[in-house]
């Protein structure tokens, strides 16, 4: 399946068409990761490859579309060249996995030398049950911390592209988004209404239970930000904006790093480790419970708050652009 | 005909792999480079993933009575280069459209030939 | 309480330009920005320094990350290697900011530049992460760091080229990491685990397997991709030219390198110099591409019309002699090849600082911009041709220093030897031919009407620009410093084996 619908999109001339095949793509990912038993891997696939990402190409489709005549198909001129990069990769590739133990093999390298430690002893040394939360937020933790910048810089980098062009052009927008069909619909409004609290019921459900279940601060903002682009999407961009302001979201956005990044600080001054959660509470387990509820609620706010405000950005570019190509 | 059943697994993400790598280098049109980007991370996930993979393991997720899990390192991995992913995404779109307002198009070569470069 | 933060250096060296980030980017009070990173970034080569002093004599020192122990969690480890480049990246970032005030003033609207500063911060920071860490799949995160935070940096760029530039950056950047994340990949199928001196350990075991061979390839080219080798520098040219000028200061001298590290680090601490170079055929590949880089990167320079291209093919030729000092495979060529490393940096920023003041002054970097500049603009022009004398590698200059270097180890060698010596040559002379050209514009030619007005360049720019055109000749002149710090470094990667 997953091969099938990769190839299609090689195929595939018809972009809006070739994004919903990744979106398939995406799922289906997700759903081979809950076969391999990792939860939380594909629930993070499931809302951000099929959720987020598509909404974003959509969105940058619609941006780059108005007005483009569809190109001449050209005649790939060195079309050969990629063919044999490809090849060749996918020859040492193969080549490469000849000596590899084989799937699902308990004892391979990989299960026998850092791993089990986890396993056995995050319990005793965490004490929550969910051991990916464990090494992501503790024995891991500073990846975590460098990841949760990686997307600070992706909305450092779309606002820089994109951000606002000028002061109250917001107001313009209003009047557009009442000549849209989709907020008119009775249905979806009141579909949206009841949907929207659950889904954000189940978005603090994933950040908070996350020691125990799978989620953790990455799903449960992305969730959060897919309920807010839901509303956006059916209402308006100034309807969802009102609720949230950009700049509520930038604040909110830095304050969700810092907090990560302030843990670790915490722990410094305390006389531990940068990130060493042990002493931020009356017993180490005690300081290894608080630090990771601390540094998931940055991550997750953060998450929301970065995959919000992108959303917005690119809505308001797409709105403006509309309103620009109507005036001539 | 053992290996075979062992590896093939692992061959169907190398050549997952291989058709996003080929759309990120032989397409001509950017969002379909971005999609191509995707897809070979996504299938780097996956061998990622299948490396965590025991057979009879249980989610990493603590419970009583059990003692056989699947590896939770891989995973954790994972997600951290999933947020990545969408974050080169993101700002790999955000580059599209400017670069379409740029040059009213998003297709590279007619950009190669607006630039006279190449 | 000084004592707790002065264990905690490691920590400190990545997280106070994190920490500055976010804090630049909410703080939007005109001028704040540029201070708070401005004061992080000396307090950062404050850091690098106590550390540099603290390894210097062969000491190694370990962090525990979250307190636990590698290699279940991250390490930061510096030894002299590692110490050397961030004392050189975070030196470089203070004078890349102290150009920055007026420079971004000029090229970067207003309210944007509390976003560009952050960038500048994160990128700085994900550049000494990369360095500091040893945690492979560290160095993955905090290379996309500084990757996403560069190709923001550089889509600042007023040409609209600058946007097709970042792109194919992007995709190419993308690809390596992608690539380095496959080898890790399969080097932790194979071992276990993701800590480097655990990998260094445990990797003998399986060296012999198709596996660990494929696995050392891709972070090879990964890597290579990074360090913009021939022929995968195709990101390189534009995205250096299109970028904003202290963009270009601060990348052209610290991006690549750091780059190089990471292949220096891989190839030799973690892979081991032996299967490297016996079991695969790393030294000729090498050899051959950075023969090739210096070639066609000094040709390439002495065509082209913008200067900052000039200056970027350059980078590609010059890149090839770190390479060729690498592949040589002695102390010495390592040693050759690091300190050039350092001297390359010095000299690059210098040059493009130099640009950064005309291009400040006439908003664009052509060839016939630079009419007459020697008169209009002495002081920028006498620093350039400072630089240039660096890149062809005159007595008195920091270029001639590791040109030396680079002679001497490879006179130690027979046949590669006498290749490589001519090769430096032949490098060297078309340095003459590209750097010249630009000083002929400059000094004999007439300035036009329009451009005779235009002044010197205002201090704060000045300032800086002079600040590494002095270094270009102190650390040509006075050279312990820079000698024994890449030898040291040299040393501790050959016996890490």
């Amino acid at each position: 399946m997953l091969v099938v619908t990769a190839l299609a999109t090689v195929f595939v001339r018809d972009l809006f068409a070739v994004i919903m095949l990744f979106g398939i793509y995406s799922l289906l990912s997700a759903g081979f990761f809950l076969n391999l038993n990792a939860p939380d891997v594909s629930l993070t696939e499931a809302a951000i490859g099929a959720g987020i990402s598509p909404i974003l190409m959509l969105g940058t489709l619609a941006l780059t579309r108005k007005s483009l005549a569809p190109s001449a198909i050209k005649s790939k001129k060195k079309a050969w060249l990629p063919i044999i990069v490809v090849t060749l990769t996918g020859a040492a590739l193969i080549y490469a996995t000849l000596d590899v133990p084989h799937f699902g093999d308990p004892s391979g390298p990989a299960h026998n030398h850092v791993a089990p430690r986890y396993i056995k002893e995050s319990y005793k040394e965490i004490h929550i049950p969910n051991i990916v939360t464990s090494v992501l937020a503790s024995y891991r933790g500073f990846d975590t911390l460098g990841e949760t910048f990686v997307i600070f810089a992706a909305a450092l980098g779309v606002l820089a592209l994109l951000g606002a062009i000028k002061q109250g052009d917001a107001d313009d927008y209003r009047q557009f988004s009442d000549t849209a069909s989709l907020r008119r619909h009775n249905i979806l409004h009141v579909i949206s209404k009841i949907l929207i609290p659950i889904i954000l019921l189940f978005g603090l459900y994933v950040q908070f239970h996350g020691d125990y279940s799978p989620g953790g601060g990455f799903q449960a903002g992305v969730i959060f930000a897919v309920a807010f682009i839901l509303y956006a999407l059916i209402y308006s961009l100034s309807a969802a904006q009102k609720i949230i302001s950009p700049l509520f979201l930038q604040i909110t956005m830095v304050i969700g790093v810092l907090l990560y990044a302030g843990t670790g600080v915490a722990s410094l001054l305390n006389g531990a480790n940068y990130l060493d959660y042990s002493v931020l509470g009356q017993d180490a387990l005690k300081g290894q419970h608080n630090g990771i509820i601390l540094v998931e609620l940055g991550v997750g706010i953060t998450v929301a708050s970065v995959m919000l405000s992108i959303f917005y950005t690119f809505a308001a570019r797409a709105l403006h652009t509309n309103e620009t190509s109507e005036a001539k | 005909m053992d290996t075979i059943a062992g590896l093939f697994n692992y061959w169907i993400v190398i050549v997952l792999m291989m058709i996003g790598f080929y759309v990120v280098i032989a397409d001509s049109n950017l969002i379909k480079k971005i999609i191509g980007l995707n897809i070979f991370q996504t299938s780097v996930f996956i061998l990622y993933i299948s490396v965590a993979k025991i057979d009879g393991g249980a989610a990493p997720i603590l419970e009583d009575g059990i003692t056989n899990y699947v590896n939770p390192l891989p995973h954790v991995l994972i997600l951290t280069a999933i947020v990545v992913g969408i974050a080169t995404t993101a700002l790999g779109l955000a580059l599209i459209v400017r670069i379409k307002e740029a040059y009213n198009t998003i297709e590279e070569d007619e950009i190669h030939e607006k630039d006279g470069t190449l | 309480m000084m004592n707790l933060l002065l264990d905690d250096l490691p920590a400190l060296q990545v997280m106070l330009p994190l920490l500055c980030a976010p804090l630049c980017f909410i703080l939007r009070i005109k001028g704040l920005p540029w201070l708070i990173a401005f004061v992080t970034s000396i307090l950062t080569f404050a850091v690098s320094f106590m550390l540099f002093n603290q390894v210097a004599d062969g000491d190694i020192l370990s962090y525990a990350m979250g307190g636990w122990a590698p290699p279940w969690g991250i390490e930061y480890r510096v030894d002299r290697l590692n110490s050397f480049f961030m004392l050189l990246i975070s030196g470089i970032g203070v004078v890349a900011l102290l150009f920055a005030r007026k420079s971004v003033d000029s090229e970067i609207i207003a309210c944007k530049q509390s976003i560009f500063y952050s960038a500048f911060m994160l990128c700085l920071a994900g550049l000494l992460g990369i360095l500091i860490t040893g945690d492979a799949f560290n160095v993955f995160v905090f290379l996309e760091i500084s990757a996403l935070s560069s190709y923001v940096l550089i889509s600042f760029g007023q040409d609209r080229r600058a946007l097709t530039a970042t792109f194919q950056y992007l995709i190419m950047g993308t690809i390596g990491a992608t690539m380095i994340l496959i080898g890790l990949g399969f080097m932790y199928m194979m071992t276990g685990t993701l800590n480097m001196a655990d990998l260094a350990t445990r990797l003998p075991e399986v060296m012999n397997t198709n596996t660990i061979r494929t696995a050392f390839a891709f972070i090879v080219i990964g890597a290579s991709i990074k360090l913009a080798l021939f022929p995968l520098h195709i990101w390189l040219p534009n995205a250096y030219s299109y970028a904003p000028s202290v963009v270009t200061v601060f990348l052209a001298a610290t991006s690549t390198k750091v780059a190089l590290y990471v292949l220096l680090r891989f190839v030799f601490t973690v892979f081991g110099a032996e299967f490297a170079f016996g079991e695969m055929p790393l030294q000729h590949i090498l050899m051959f591409m950075a023969v090739l880089a210096v070639l066609t990167g000094s040709l390439c320079a002495v065509f082209q019309t913008n200067i900052k291209h000039v200056l970027a093919y350059s980078s590609i030729g010059q890149i090839g002699y770190m390479v060729i000092g690498v592949a040589l495979l002695t102390t010495t060529g390592l040693a050759a090849g690091i300190l050039h490393v350092f001297n390359h940096a010095i000299m690059k920023a210098c040059l493009f600082l130099a640009i950064g003041c005309v291009y400040y002054r006439h908003g664009s970097a052509r060839i016939e911009d630079f009419k007459g500049i020697g008169k209009t603009m002495p002081w920028t022009m006498a620093a350039f041709v400072i630089g240039g004398l660096g890149l062809i590698g005159m007595p008195l200059t920091v270029g001639f220093i590791s040109k030396w270097y680079l002679v001497i180890a490879a006179m130690e060698q027979g046949a590669i030897g006498a290749v490589t010596i001519s090769i430096i040559l032949i490098g060297s002379l078309l340095a003459v031919a590209y750097v010249w050209r630009i000083v002929e514009v400059a000094y004999f030619n007439e300035p036009t009407k329009e451009k005779a007005k235009i002044k010197e360049a205002p201090l704060a720019l000045l300032i800086p620009t002079w600040i590494m055109a002095l270094a270009t000749i102190y650390f040509g002149i006075k050279t312990d410093f820079s000698v024994i710090a890449a030898t040291n470094a040299a040393t501790t990667l050959m016996g890490a084996k």
